[in-house]
């Protein structure tokens, strides 16, 4: 993440009853921030004709960039699920490649125009590339997870998925191999409300997704998906165990998905306006932005500042995005198998 | 002289990659205590921690192994009986094959899963199955299917080195069935290239696995018939050796394509294909097919599972049909 140079230095000093400095305090509200605008950005793109598709993270961006930040970057592994902007920005994706990826342009660093937009990969940044197919990544990272702990090595790998996600077949075999071996993954699950038009009391008979993981034999924890102070509190320490070989660790926050399923899909057949109308009041940035702002962390004018400088990003991004070159049509043949050296 | 069993080269090739290289590891239901057919027997004592015994549950083995590739191991994945492979089949198709074309090469998953197959065992519906159809329809994963034990040995090394998903089909029937002389077996062969294990020149049979070798011993009973028969040995069915189809194609004219799975949607199709748009001028009669009939799986009682597997007995018959066209 750029920082401009003419801004007054953030302490780097945890915070009391924050664990974070004011420098993570900033860097927080930046990526949701950075991760709403790039999505409303996409979304007008999308409804301009400039792009096909769009599958949004809007209501999970504290869920996302609470947990991540958590992570330590270019050690720790990342398997996302689609939804996941707000964690591929705190790992070091810009707004350009974001929007190069919503293009499907030929730069993309996820996938250079061959997926559908927001399936996340970057090997340089240690982001597993993903798939539509639900929660087949939960057993990628246990993999991950395994290698590491043959090799030894001190990482932690975090899986992501949605609630939907937790009712496959994976879902199950992931967390029971993870258990078995002691392995350093965190399993985040992102409870948004709904599986496309299917509410959580059509996905599952109890409470929480949290409540299954007694059921394997691992500990567990539901956190307030819309407050990311709140999910860095509860992630970071799941995180710290399970490097140093704790095992792994499921934890569920509890969020909302503000817009509909995706660019394609009208919400409006199926959700209560009054429940939107509800849940919008508990928007995440509005939270974030309210809680330091009442406890005196920035000046109101800080926190204009930031919104302004990503403002700015974001529309850079597109304008840039736009004129980037699209891939060859013959593009489409290539890298089918891994050459031997 | 070293004799081996198709059965102990995969335990001996096995055994000297993991001696060779400490990033290869094998996973798989019941692998620690040897396995079910005792491929890697021995090798838990030999290499502590290097065999991991899974949960009875294939999508893991496969997803897992995709995790740990990814991360720059190299595993080695069995799964116990080939029919049981399906349930993993999102994480070969939707996953392993796509990986490195998804990722523009970026990424890339050195993994083998490891799969004895084909029927003639009294296996019944489960553990008798030819999947090789399914999965020879993953560009981006290859698929082998050995049926000498020194082809096994050198095309099971180079999956296990091989940088992108490689499916090793192990006929189950010829486990302890075949063996051969190792000193005196053709050079070691590349994944990809088919060979030709007998010349001839009144017709072409071409077959894979357990097939191949009733495909030579039908072309052994139809010798002293003077039917001079040439057999290919496919080896590698993804990628495929075209060239050598074709060329045994036109070398005779006619073709006889052998396998054990159903005919319909069968691998057959594809190398009758190949050779109908490639060869088709150089045909002296219709490209014939032998293969298991349309029924959704193999049945158990001897009667009916010697009825349903292609052998030397019905390959002889359609060989002398087509050599007398």
């Amino acid at each position: 993440m750029t920082v401009a140079k003419t801004r007054r230095v953030r302490s780097q000093q945890p915070i009391e009853d924050y664990l974070l400095s004011e420098q993570q305090l900033e860097e927080m509200y930046y990526a949701m921030l950075l991760a709403r605008r790039l999505n409303e950005r996409m979304l007008a793109l999308n409804r301009q004709g400039r792009a096909p598709f769009l599958i949004a993270g809007a209501g999970q961006e504290a869920a996302q960039v609470g947990a991540a930040m958590a992570l330590t970057r270019g050690t720790d592994f990342l398997a996302p699920y689609y939804r996941d902007l707000g964690m591929n920005l705190v790992l070091g994706m810009t707004a350009r490649e974001a929007m190069l990826n919503l293009l499907a342009k030929r730069d993309d660093p996820n996938s250079h125009g061959r997926q559908m937009p927001s399936h996340w990969g970057n090997s340089e940044r240690r982001i597993v590339t993903g798939s539509s197919v639900v929660t087949t990544q939960l057993l990628h990272a246990a993999g991950i997870g395994l290698a590491a702990k043959l090799r030894g090595d001190p990482i932690v790998v975090m899986a992501c998925c949605g609630e939907g996600s937790t009712s496959k077949g994976d879902f199950h075999e992931a967390l029971n191999f993870a258990a078995i071996h002691r392995l350093p993954v965190i399993f985040f699950v992102e409870n948004n409300g709904y599986a496309i038009s299917e509410s959580n009391e059509k996905e599952m008979a109890v409470a929480n997704v949290a409540d299954r993981a007694r059921g394997y034999g691992i500990q567990s924890a539901v956190v307030d998906g819309m407050d990311c102070i709140a999910v860095y509190q509860n992630v970071r320490p799941a995180v710290d165990q399970a490097r140093r070989g704790g095992g792994p660790y499921l934890i569920e926050a509890k969020c909302y998905r503000l817009w509909a399923h995706s660019s394609d899909d009208d919400d409006s057949r199926y959700r209560p306006k009054a429940e939107l109308e509800e849940w919008t009041k508990k928007d995440p940035l509005k939270l974030f932005r309210d809680r330091v702002e009442a406890d005196g962390i920035f000046p109101r004018d800080d926190l204009d500042e930031i919104e302004r400088r990503v403002e700015e990003e974001v529309r850079d991004a597109a304008q840039w995005a736009l004129m980037q070159p699209d891939p060859n049509p013959e593009d489409a043949l290539g890298f089918v198998y891994k050459e031997a050296e | 002289m070293v004799v081996s069993t198709v059965l102990e080269a995969v335990r001996s090739t096995l055994d000297e990659a993991l001696g060779a290289d400490d990033s290869i590891f094998i996973i798989g239901e019941d692998v620690e205590a040897g396995g079910v057919f005792r491929a890697t027997e021995g090798l838990n004592a030999k290499y502590p921690g290097r065999l991991i015994d899974s949960p009875l549950a294939e999508s893991s083995i496969i997803g897992i192994s995709i995790g740990a590739a990814h991360y720059g191991m190299r595993p080695v994945a069995e799964i116990q009986f080939a029919d049981f492979i399906h349930s993993g089949f999102d994480q070969l198709c939707s996953e392993a094959s796509r990986w490195c074309y998804r990722t523009s090469g970026s990424a890339n998953l050195p993994m083998v899963v490891r799969t004895p197959w084909g029927g003639g065992v009294h296996g019944g519906q489960h553990h008798s199955q030819s999947i090789e159809a399914y999965y020879a329809h993953m560009p981006g994963l290859k698929v082998v299917a050995p049926a000498f034990p020194a082809d096994y040995r050198s095309l099971l090394k180079a999956a296990i080195a091989d940088p992108n998903p490689v499916l090793f089909l192990e006929h189950k029937r010829t486990y302890r069935l075949i063996r051969q002389e190792m000193d005196g077996a053709p050079a070691e062969t590349r994944i990809g290239r088919a060979r030709v294990t007998r010349q001839g020149t009144d017709l072409t049979i071409i077959a894979y696995g357990l097939m191949l070798h009733e495909s030579l011993a039908a072309a052994e009973e139809l010798a002293k018939e003077g039917i001079d028969c040439l057999v290919v040995d496919l080896l590698s069915l993804l990628p495929l050796d075209v060239g050598t189809i074709l060329e045994s194609a036109r070398a005779t004219g006619k073709v006889l394509v052998v396998h054990e799975d159903t005919l319909t949607g069968g691998f057959g199709g594809e190398i009758v294909a190949i050779i109908a748009e490639h060869a088709f001028e150089h045909l002296d009669a219709p490209i014939r097919r032998l293969a298991g009939p349309d029924i959704p799986s193999m049945p158990y009682h001897h009667a009916m599972e010697s009825f349903f597997m292609p052998d030397r007995t019905k390959i002889a018959a359609a060989a002398r049909e087509l050599a007398a066209y």
